[in-house]
């Protein structure tokens, strides 16, 4: 059997091998996750469970049930003042991950070039590979991992049709204040590029409100706007997130989605509309907790010497491995085996982060402290000559 | 409510360090609030709680809900009589309600008989007690909002971006 070339030329991750290390291994504090540790909230698996009593089990309208769009539409407008009509401008997608597969299918021509602040999220490069575009990463590290108009000015060409946007940004959980997007916004115009705005992470931003793209003057006709569920409610199995932009694009992602996914689970649907409805308490709470832990993670990596910039949002702490004598992946594994605490290598965002680990908080304050005692413990016996 | 004491309801283990480190405080000013609340009365206490389910040991006790219906006496109402009846040891929790009763007590004994001793030779004959009716308690599912049962295992898989 022949596989395709295209997808050949995906390159598998290169820290798969670590991850299987992880999964092998007992007795092990986890801060290697991408989720949240909370569980959906009770009146939300209860919305679930009963409408499946109610016999709910078929397919929806490809965009999604119309109540769940219109609940969308409203805590849009309410939270944000985003408007987005629930008729034809809201797609509900199964979690980021299809409505970034989506509207990268959607624009992109052969060769078209896609601008991918780094580090970024591990579906970004592939994604745009498997639609035939070119990704294009620009890194942010010297920036303290911000985009700045520079570096978009020093990667764009003819070639370019769109960046990725993701803030708070999985891994380094930095974000943006409305002036700083605003800079960012005027690149993204001048050149006429997409904006695939990924703000999976907006309602978990600690020190101010998060700011959507699409709010910024006259970027809304050029951006889709990518959230969900998964971070928020802490519904990551349900796999329900929405896409929202002008009216082309999202027909023109409704087109692919209805032909390779048809719409999500309606239970997932059902259960994400409750969420709309009677949640929001229970992520204020979440994001409070969080919030806490932040502070207390970069509090003590401080103490032990390990430089980290500031997170803004999300669960994620990018912290710098450069003291030490250990590539990402040697440190990570080192760790693991020492002291069974693990982290994800950096080089897991972008061959260039190998000065990197990933540490999530999504983990319970116990874990926490305890970790971070074998963090140092690790740290103390392998100081470097 | 403030924050301190949200963290300290989930968990009063948590050190005024580690409090001030999550809040980006300074240790003294957490632990001069800490001390303020509890002057105030806002923090009465700190209790471990414990799943005496888990026990079965021959000191385990049994537990009743008794409703209590009583006359409330002249000039000071029900306080008076209330204090008569939560001053007793065995009275772990006692509350005034509205309805059908008007005091509601969480009563601890040894076994069913001393609980129904308590009952019948301390609390009915008080003299403005007009009438009780006792629940004894089958099985805990939550108490104070922690659900009694082992920790959950994470069901996360370990790692994942």
């Amino acid at each position: 059997m022949e596989i395709s070339k295209r997808v050949q030329r995906v390159q598998p991750s290169g820290i798969r091998r670590f991850f299987d290390l992880v999964l092998g291994m007992k007795e092990v504090i986890s801060l290697g996750v991408g989720e949240p540790d909370f569980i959906t909230p009770w009146q939300i698996r209860e919305a679930g469970i009963y409408s499946l009593e109610q016999g709910f089990t078929s397919y929806t309208s490809n965009k999604g049930l119309f109540k769940l769009r219109m609940g969308i539409s409203r805590y849009l407008k309410s939270r944000y003042g985003l408007e987005y009509s629930p008729e034809d401008e809201i797609l509900v997608t199964v979690g980021v991950s299809e409505g970034l597969d989506l509207v990268l299918r959607a624009i992109i021509n052969p060769q078209d070039r896609i601008l991918i602040p780094s580090p970024r999220y591990v579906s970004y490069g592939p994604l745009t590979e498997l639609s035939g575009g070119i990704p294009v990463y620009l890194n942010t590290e010297r920036q303290r991992f911000k985009l700045t108009p520079d570096i978009i000015e020093r990667h764009v060409n003819s070639k370019a049709k769109a960046i990725i946007l993701n803030y708070p940004a999985n891994p380094t959980g930095i974000s943006y204040t409305k002036k700083e997007l605003e800079r960012i916004k005027r690149a993204i115009l001048k050149y006429n590029l997409i904006c695939i705005s990924d703000e999976i992470y907006g309602d978990l931003t600690y020190d101010f409100l998060h700011v959507p793209f699409a709010t910024l003057a006259g970027a809304k006709n050029s951006t889709v706007y990518l959230s969900g569920f998964s971070k928020s409610y802490a519904m990551t199995g349900w796999r329900v997130g929405f896409a929202c932009g002008p009216k082309r694009i999202i027909d023109a992602m409704t087109k692919i989605h209805q032909y390779t996914t048809m719409c999500v689970s309606i239970t997932s649907q059902m259960a994400a509309y409750e969420a709309l409805q009677t949640a929001r308490s229970a992520v204020d709470e979440m994001r409070r907790e969080y919030r806490r832990r932040r502070e207390y993670v970069v509090d003590r990596l401080k103490e032990l010497g390990i430089e980290c910039v500031r997170p803004d949002g999300a669960f994620y702490v990018f912290a710098s491995i450069k003291d030490t004598a250990f590539t990402s992946v040697d440190f990570a594994q080192r760790l693991l085996r020492e002291q069974r605490v693990a982290v994800v290598p950096g080089t897991a965002f972008g061959e260039e982060f190998d000065g990197y680990i990933r540490i999530s908080y999504a983990s319970s304050f116990e874990n926490l402290k305890e970790a971070l005692i074998r963090i140092e413990r690790f740290l103390k016996k392998n100081q470097r000559q | 409510m403030d924050e301190i004491l949200e963290i300290l309801e989930k968990n009063a283990r948590i050190t005024p360090e580690e409090i001030a480190k999550m809040l980006n405080r300074s240790v003294p000013s957490v632990k001069n609030t800490i001390k303020r609340f509890e002057k105030q009365g806002v923090v009465l206490g700190y209790k471990t709680i414990i799943n005496k389910e888990l026990l079965r040991d021959e000191n385990s006790e049994v537990r009743a809900i008794i409703e209590v219906r009583i006359t409330p006496q002249k000039d000071v109402g029900f306080d008076k009589i209330a204090q008569r009846i939560y001053s007793f040891p065995e009275v772990k929790s006692c509350y005034l309600l509205s309805g059908t009763y008007d005091l509601l007590l969480v009563v601890e004994g040894k076994n069913i008989h001393t609980v129904s001793n308590f009952v019948a030779e301390k609390l009915a004959p008080l003299e403005n007690v007009r009438g009780t009716t006792t629940h004894f308690l089958l099985k805990k599912y939550k108490e104070d909002g922690m659900i009694l049962r082992h920790k959950e295992e994470d069901k996360r898989i370990a790692i994942s971006y």
